[in-house]
C-alpha cells in the first residue's frame, strides 16, 4: 500500500490487546482516509469489535499508537474519543431505553441555559437530527424502551450524527433496519463522504461491501491481513482471506424425497397478540424447514410460541399426533413433547456465562442425569466428554467458565446441551449470527444429521444462503403470517426475496430495492 | 400537540398514581377528622412528615443510579446527634471538644446567638453530604456493591452517633425549634420579618405550615435543578444502563458519587430537622433501622423503580406523605392501638403488589427478566 | 484469536474463605493479645469459651445458611427478623409436644408466601419481604398485646437450644446439621445446581427448562424455615420469645453471607464461606465485648471490617462495556 501520509486520517500502529489467555490483536498496522467508506472485514473473533473500541475510546490497548489528524492520541474513555470527533454507531449499545430521545440523543453535551438542560432546544435539536436520517415520525419525547428495534437504531444514527463525527465508526450498525432504512443510510453515508467524514464500516455482509466501500480491511485472528481498493478482490478471494483456507459454503446434500414426511410437529391456525396471525406449518421428521422473511415479521416469536414461552397462544399444535398445548420450557423440553430451542442471544437466553462449561452443558438435562434428587457426577461427567467430543467444542477443561470460549464454541454449548435432552423437534432462532464460517459448515452438517436420524428442525435464519443451502423448505413470513412455502425449484434468492416483500409471483431486480410496509 | 401530553402522563403513570392516592387519602383524613382543614393540624402533619420525606428523597438518589442506600438512616441519625451539640445557641458560643479515650482535643469555639445556628446548619448539611461522599467512594473506588457497602457505612454512622450521644441529651435553641416547626407567621414572629408576621399582604400565608414550607424549598432548590442539570441526568442514565452510558461519554463514577452525595445531604436535612422538632439528639438504633426501610417503601410507592432508571424524589416524597397519612388514619378511627402495626403492614404489602398487576398481563414471559 | 492456557489459580470462589480464616485468625490474636495485656490470661483460646460462642453463633448461623440460598438467587429476604420472632411466639404460646413443629410450620408458611410473591408477582424481593415483615410484626403485636409473652419455652426447645451431649451445646449439633444440608443441597442436588444457574441469568435458566418459580418458592420457603428454626432456639435459649428478638439477626446474616465470599448479585458462592463469615463476625463480637468496647466503638469496627475484607477480595468488575 503506497498512500500520501498526509491523506490518513487515523492511523493505528502495532496495536495489540489481550484478554487474559486470549490474544484479541497483535500488532495491527492499520490506516484509513477522510471522505472515503473503509470496511472493515473478517470472522467473529478476528479482532474488529476490540479495534473498533480501542479507536472508540472503550479499551486501552496493551501496546501501539492511534494517530488522528496526524497527531498522537491516547483516549482514556470514550468521551475523549468522541471529544476528538471520533463516533461509534454500535448496535443499540449506547442508548439508554429509559430516557427519551431527545435525551438520548443529546446525552453528553446538551443545550444549556443558566447550567440547566434547556429541554426546548434539546427537543429542537433532536427533531432536526431525526430530520436529518428521514424519521420525523419519531416523537422527541418517546422514551427509547417504547421505540421498536429499527428505530432505535435510527435514533442511534441521529445521535451520532449530532456528534459531528470526523471519523464514523459503524459496527454491524445496518442489521436491525428496514430495507428503507437501510437506504436512507447509505445516501447519508454518500453525503457524509462528500463532507470529507472519514467512515469505517464493519460488516459480516459481502453485498454491502460491493455497494460502499471505497476500501476493504481484512482481518483474522487478531491480525490485519490486507487491505485493497474496491474491486482489487473477488468475492471469493476475499473469503479466502478471512478465514485462511480455501473454502467455499458447502451445504451438506438433502435428501430426495418422494412424499412429505409424516408430520412430527404441526401448527394450525396458530395466532398470538398482533404478532402471529393464523399461523399453519407442517414440519416432518427428518425434514428441515426454514423460516425466512424479513426482519421482525414474527418468526422469532413464532418459535417462542412453539416452545412455551407466551401465553395466550391460540390455535393448535400437534406433536406426533397428540394435541399439545406446553405452558413452559420446561414442559416443551418434557418426556412427551421433546422440543427444543436454541435461543436469540447465545449471552443472555442460552448460556449462563460466568458459569462451568460442564454447568451449562447439563442444565437442560439433569432429570436424566440424577438419582432423586441428587446428580449423578459419574454419568455427568460422561455426558459432558461425550457431548464436548460430538460438537467438537474446542475448551481448555470442563471447568473453565463458558465466557472464556469463542462465539462459535459458545454456540456450540448451547446446541449440545440441547442434543442431550434427546429433542424430537429442534427449533434454531438465528443459530449462526456471529459464528465464523468454520464452525457454520459443522453446524450445517450437525442440523443435516439430526434431520436424517429422525428429528424434525425448523430452522429461522436472516441469510438467504443458508435457507437455500439447507431447507427442504422454507416458509417465508410476512406481518405475522407465513405467505408463501418455497421447496425445490422454486427455492432460489429471487422469490425469498419477493415474498419477504410481499410481491407475487417472480420479481424483478427493482423488487428488491422498493421499500416495504413494516 | 395532545400526543406530547399523553406520551407524557403514560411515561409517569406511578407518579400520578402516587400523587392521586396521596390527595384522596389526605382529603379524607382532613374530612373525618373532627379538627380537619385547621393549621394546628396541617403543621402536626407536616412536623411529622418532613423527615421521612426527605430521608425517601435520599434513598431516591442513589435507586435512580440502580445502586440502594442502607445507611440513611444512620445517617439522618448522626447528623442529628451533631446537630444538638452545634444548634444549642448559647448565646455566648459553645465550645466543642473532642474527647477520644481519655484525651481531649479543643476544636474552638462556635460563636453565640443566630450567626452561630447559621454555621451550626451549614456545618451539619455539610456533614450529611460529606457521609455521603463516603458512600459515594467506597463504592466507586472500592467498587463494592451499593447494598453491602452502605450495610458497612450505616454501621460506621449509627457508631459515630452513639459516640456523640451515648444516652439521648443535647439542646437545640428553642427559637429555633419554634421557628421551624410551626407556621409561617410564627416563623415569622420569632424571626422578626414581616412586621413579626402581622403584616396584612403575609395574613393568607401565616397558617401554612412551615415543614412543608421547607419541604417544597427543597425540592425546588435542590432536586429539581439538579435533576436538570447533566450529572442529574446521568444518574438516570446510569440507572437505565451502565454500559450505554459509559460508552456514551458520561462519567458515570462522578455520577454515582454524586448521587450519594446528594442523598447524603437530604438524609442530613431530615436529621436535622428531627433534632430541631424533638430538641434532641437520640443515636436510637431501632429508628434509624426503621427509617431506611421506610424510605425503600416510600420509593417504591411514590413510583420510582428498584432497578433505577425511571422516578424522582418528588414521587417519593408522596410516598412518604402516604406512609405518614396512614398512620394518621389510625389515631383518627381510634383503631386499637395493637391492630395498628397489622393494618400498617398490609396497607405497605398491598401498596407494593399493586405494580404486580401490570405483571400478571405481560404475555411474553421473556420480558419478566430484565 | 490464540488462546493461551491460563495459569492455576485457587479458584475465585475459594479465596474469599481463606481470607475470612486469616481474618479469624488475625482477630484472634489481636484479642489474645489485648487479654494477656490487660489479664494476664487467653480466655479467647479456651475451648469453653469458644464452644460458648460458637452456641450463641449458631441462631446467627441458621439464619445466615438461609439468608445465603436467597441471596444466591439473586433476592433478598428482609422478613427474618419477625419471621424469626413469629415463629418463637407461636412455639411458646401452643407449647408441648406440637411447639417445634408449630415454630417451623410458620417459617415456612411465611417463607412459602415470600416465595409466591417473588416468584408469580414479581414484586422486588427487597420490598415485599419488607411489606411481609411489617404484616408479621402487625399480626405478632396484636396477637400479643405488645408485650413480650408470658408463656415459657418448652423443654425440648431448651435442651435444643442451651443444653449440652459431652461438652458440645446442643446448638452446635443443630447449627451442623443444618450447614451438612445446606451444602449438600447446594453442591450435590438437581435444586443445588438449579439455584446457581437462577442466580447467574435467569432467563438462561429458563430457557433451559429449569421450574424457575418453583426454584424460588423453595428458596424462600427455605429461608422462612431457617429463620423458624432459628426463632425456635432462641426461645429456647432465652426461656421465651420476646418483642424484637429477630432485628438483631437481619444485617449480621447479610454480612456473614457477603464475607463468606457469596456475591449478592447471587449465582457464586460456597456454603463453607458462610460458615466462616458467621464465626469471624461472632468471634468480632465477642473479642470486643471483652475489650469492652462501647457499643459506638463495635459499630464502627463491625462497618470497618466488613469494608476492609470486601476491598482485599478483590471488587466487583468495573462496567466498560
Amino acid at each position: 500500500m503506497a498512500d500520501a501520509p498526509q491523506g490518513d486520517f487515523l492511523v493505528l500502529s502495532q496495536i495489540s490487546k489481550r484478554y487474559g489467555g486470549v490474544r484479541a490483536l497483535e500488532n495491527v498496522d492499520f490506516r484509513c482516509r477522510r471522505g472515503k467508506i473503509h470496511a472493515v472485514l473478517g470472522e467473529n473473533g478476528a479482532g474488529k469489535s476490540t479495534l473498533i473500541k480501542i479507536v472508540a475510546g472503550a479499551v486501552q490497548p496493551d501496546a501501539g499508537s492511534i494517530t488522528l489528524d496526524g497527531r498522537l492520541r491516547q483516549f482514556g474513555a470514550p468521551a475523549a474519543a468522541t471529544a476528538a470527533g471520533v463516533v461509534c454507531i454500535f448496535q443499540e449499545l449506547s442508548l439508554m431505553p429509559d430516557l427519551s430521545v431527545a435525551d438520548n440523543i443529546s446525552i453528553a453535551a446538551p443545550p444549556r441555559r443558566f447550567g440547566l438542560i434547556d429541554a426546548r432546544a434539546q427537543r429542537r435539536r433532536a427533531e432536526a437530527l431525526l430530520a436529518e436520517v428521514g424519521c420525523e415520525d419519531v416523537n422527541p419525547l418517546v422514551r427509547v424502551r417504547d421505540l421498536p428495534l429499527s428505530r432505535r437504531q435510527m435514533v442511534e444514527i441521529a445521535k451520532a450524527l449530532g456528534q459531528k463525527p470526523q471519523l464514523l465508526i459503524l459496527d454491524e450498525a445496518t442489521s436491525a433496519l428496514t430495507s428503507a432504512d437501510v437506504e436512507k443510510v447509505y445516501s447519508l453515508l454518500a453525503r457524509l463522504k462528500t463532507e470529507n467524514v472519514a467512515i469505517l464500516y464493519i460488516t459480516h455482509r459481502m453485498h454491502e461491501v460491493e455497494a460502499l466501500a471505497d476500501r476493504a480491511s481484512v482481518f483474522r485472528n487478531g491480525r490485519h491481513i490486507e487491505t485493497f481498493d474496491k474491486g482489487a478482490r473477488s468475492t471469493a478471494e476475499i473469503v479466502q482471506l478471512m478465514i485462511g483456507r480455501d473454502i467455499a459454503t458447502q451445504y451438506p446434500p438433502k435428501p430426495k424425497r418422494e412424499r412429505r414426511p409424516i408430520a412430527a410437529l404441526k401448527v394450525d391456525r396458530l395466532g398470538w397478540e398482533n404478532s402471529l396471525e393464523s399461523i399453519s406449518l407442517e414440519v416432518g421428521g427428518g425434514e428441515i424447514v426454514g423460516l425466512g422473511g424479513l426482519d421482525g415479521q414474527g418468526q422469532k416469536t413464532l418459535l417462542l410460541a412453539l416452545f412455551g414461552v407466551l401465553r395466550g397462544v391460540t390455535g393448535a399444535i400437534t406433536v406426533n399426533g397428540r394435541a399439545v398445548r406446553p405452558g413452559s420450557p420446561a414442559q416443551a423440553k418434557a418426556g412427551e413433547i421433546r422440543i427444543a430451542l436454541v435461543p436469540e442471544d447465545r449471552k443472555t437466553e442460552g448460556l449462563m456465562l460466568p458459569m462451568s462449561v460442564s454447568d451449562n452443558l447439563t442444565i437442560a438435562s439433569l432429570g436424566a442425569l440424577s438419582f432423586g434428587p441428587f446428580v449423578d457426577f459419574s454419568k455427568e461427567a460422561g455426558a459432558v466428554e461425550a457431548g464436548v467430543k460430538r460438537l467438537r467444542i474446542k475448551i481448555a477443561a470442563k471447568t473453565d467458565a463458558v465466557s472464556t470460549l469463542s462465539g462459535g464454541n459458545q454456540q456450540k454449548v448451547v446446541i449440545a446441551k440441547w442434543l442431550m435432552t434427546e429433542p424430537r423437534i429442534i427449533l434454531l432462532n438465528d443459530p449462526t449470527r456471529g459464528i465464523d464460517v468454520g464452525t457454520k459448515q459443522e453446524l450445517y452438517r450437525l442440523m443435516r444429521e439430526l434431520a436424517d436420524q429422525g428429528a424434525a428442525i425448523l430452522f429461522y435464519s436472516t441469510d438467504y444462503d443458508e435457507l437455500i443451502g439447507c431447507c427442504d423448505r422454507v416458509a417465508i413470513m410476512y406481518d405475522g403470517r407465513i405467505v408463501r412455502e418455497l421447496a425445490g425449484g422454486e427455492l432460489n434468492e429471487t422469490n425469498i426475496v419477493a415474498s419477504s416483500l410481499n410481491i407475487e409471483g417472480e420479481g424483478t431486480a427493482s423488487a428488491g430495492r422498493e421499500s416495504a410496509h413494516v | 400537540m395532545s400526543s406530547d401530553l399523553a406520551i407524557r402522563i403514560r411515561q409517569n403513570f406511578a407518579f400520578l398514581t402516587a400523587v392521586s392516592l396521596f390527595c384522596v387519602v389526605y382529603l379524607l383524613y382532613h374530612v373525618a377528622h373532627p379538627k380537619g382543614f385547621s393549621s394546628a393540624v396541617l403543621v402536626q402533619n407536616g412536623d411529622e412528615v418532613f423527615t421521612l420525606a426527605l430521608v425517601a428523597m435520599a434513598q431516591t438518589v442513589p435507586v435512580l443510579a440502580a445502586g440502594l442506600d442502607l445507611s440513611v438512616g444512620a445517617l439522618m441519625t448522626m447528623v442529628g446527634c451533631f446537630a444538638s451539640y452545634l444548634l444549642s445557641g448559647a448565646p455566648d458560643g459553645t465550645a466543642l471538644s473532642l474527647d477520644l479515650a481519655g484525651w481531649r482535643l479543643g476544636l474552638g469555639t462556635l460563636p453565640g446567638g443566630v450567626p452561630g445556628i447559621l454555621i451550626g446548619i451549614l456545618v451539619c448539611l455539610a456533614i450529611g453530604a460529606f457521609a455521603g461522599l463516603i458512600n459515594g467512594v467506597v463504592v466507586v473506588y472500592g467498587r463494592i456493591q451499593p447494598i453491602i457497602a452502605t450495610l458497612a457505612t450505616g454501621a460506621i454512622f449509627i457508631g459515630v452517633a452513639l459516640f456523640l450521644r451515648p444516652q439521648p441529651g443535647g439542646k437545640i435553641d428553642d427559637d429555633l425549634n419554634w421557628a421551624l416547626t410551626n407556621s409561617l407567621g410564627d416563623f415569622a414572629s420569632t424571626v422578626h420579618i414581616f412586621n413579626d408576621g402581622a403584616a396584612p399582604w403575609f395574613a393568607p400565608f401565616a397558617g401554612v405550615p412551615t415543614p412543608f414550607v421547607l419541604l417544597a424549598l427543597i425540592v425546588l432548590l435542590v432536586w429539581v435543578p439538579f435533576s436538570r442539570t447533566v450529572t442529574g441526568r446521568a444518574i438516570y442514565a446510569i440507572g437505565s444502563a451502565e454500559g450505554a452510558a459509559y460508552m456514551s461519554g458520561l462519567d458515570v463514577n462522578r455520577a454515582r458519587i454524586a448521587a450519594f452525595t446528594l442523598g447524603g445531604f437530604f438524609a442530613g436535612c431530615g436529621g436535622l430537622f428531627l433534632a430541631i422538632q424533638t430538641s434532641s439528639g437520640n443515636a436510637d438504633i431501632p429508628q434509624a433501622g426503621a427509617y431506611t426501610l421506610n424510605s425503600i417503601a416510600s420509593v417504591v410507592i411514590g413510583g420510582t423503580s428498584l432497578l433505577g432508571g425511571s422516578g424522582g424524589a418528588i414521587g417519593s416524597v408522596f410516598g412518604a406523605m402516604i406512609l405518614r397519612v396512614i398512620s394518621f388514619f389510625f389515631r383518627i378511627f381510634d383503631i386499637a392501638p395493637l391492630l395498628q402495626p397489622l393494618f400498617e403492614g398490609i396497607i405497605l404489602l398491598a401498596a407494593v403488589s399493586i405494580g404486580a398487576l401490570r405483571v400478571l398481563r405481560v404475555k411474553n414471559t421473556l420480558e419478566l427478566f430484565r | 484469536m490464540t488462546v493461551i492456557p491460563t495459569n492455576l489459580m485457587p479458584s475465585r470462589d475459594d479465596r474469599p474463605i481463606f481470607i475470612a480464616a486469616l481474618f479469624i485468625v488475625a482477630i484472634l490474636t489481636a484479642g489474645t493479645a489485648y487479654t494477656l495485656q490487660r489479664f494476664g490470661s487467653a480466655p479467647l483460646l479456651s475451648p469453653n469459651y469458644l464452644l460458648q460462642q460458637l452456641q450463641i453463633g449458631a441462631f446467627l448461623g441458621i439464619v445466615a445458611a438461609g439468608m445465603m440460598i436467597v441471596i444466591l438467587i439473586s433476592q433478598i429476604d428482609l422478613s427474618v427478623p419477625w419471621t424469626l420472632t413469629a415463629a418463637a411466639m407461636m412455639a411458646t404460646a401452643v407449647g408441648g409436644p406440637w411447639a417445634i413443629p408449630i415454630g417451623l410450620t410458620v417459617g415456612l408458611a411465611v417463607g412459602a408466601v415470600n416465595g409466591l410473591g417473588v416468584a408469580y408477582l414479581r414484586v422486588p424481593s427487597m420490598i415485599f419481604t419488607l411489606g411481609v415483615n411489617a404484616v408479621m410484626r402487625g399480626l405478632m403485636v396484636a396477637h400479643t398485646g405488645g408485650f413480650a409473652p408470658d408463656t415459657a419455652a418448652t423443654g425440648l426447645m431448651r435442651t435444643l437450644a442451651a443444653e449440652h451431649v459431652f461438652g458440645i451445646p446442643n446448638a452446635l449439633f443443630v447449627w451442623l446439621a443444618v450447614s451438612a444440608i445446606v451444602a449438600v443441597m447446594l453442591q450435590r442436588t438437581v435444586l443445588g445446581r438449579s439455584i446457581y444457574a437462577i442466580g447467574n441469568k435467569e432467563a438462561a435458566a429458563y430457557l433451559a427448562g429449569v421450574n424457575t418459580k418453583g426454584v424460588i418458592v423453595v428458596c424462600f420457603a427455605l429461608c422462612g424455615l431457617t429463620s423458624g428454626l432459628a426463632g425456635v432456639l432462641l426461645a429456647g435459649y432465652s426461656q421465651k420469645a420476646y418483642q424484637g428478638m429477630g432485628d438483631a439477626y437481619l444485617l449480621p446474616a447479610i454480612a456473614a453471607v457477603v464475607i463468606g465470599g457469596t456475591n449478592i448479585l447471587g449465582g457464586r458462592g460456597r456454603y463453607l464461606g458462610t460458615l466462616v463469615g458467621v464465626i469471624l463476625i461472632v468471634l468480632l463480637n465477642s473479642v470486643l465485648s471483652i475489650m469492652e468496647m462501647p457499643e459506638a466503638g463495635r459499630q464502627v469496627i463491625y462497618g470497618g471490617v466488613i469494608i476492609l475484607m470486601l476491598l482485599v477480595y478483590g471488587r466487583s468488575e468495573q462496567v466498560t462495556s
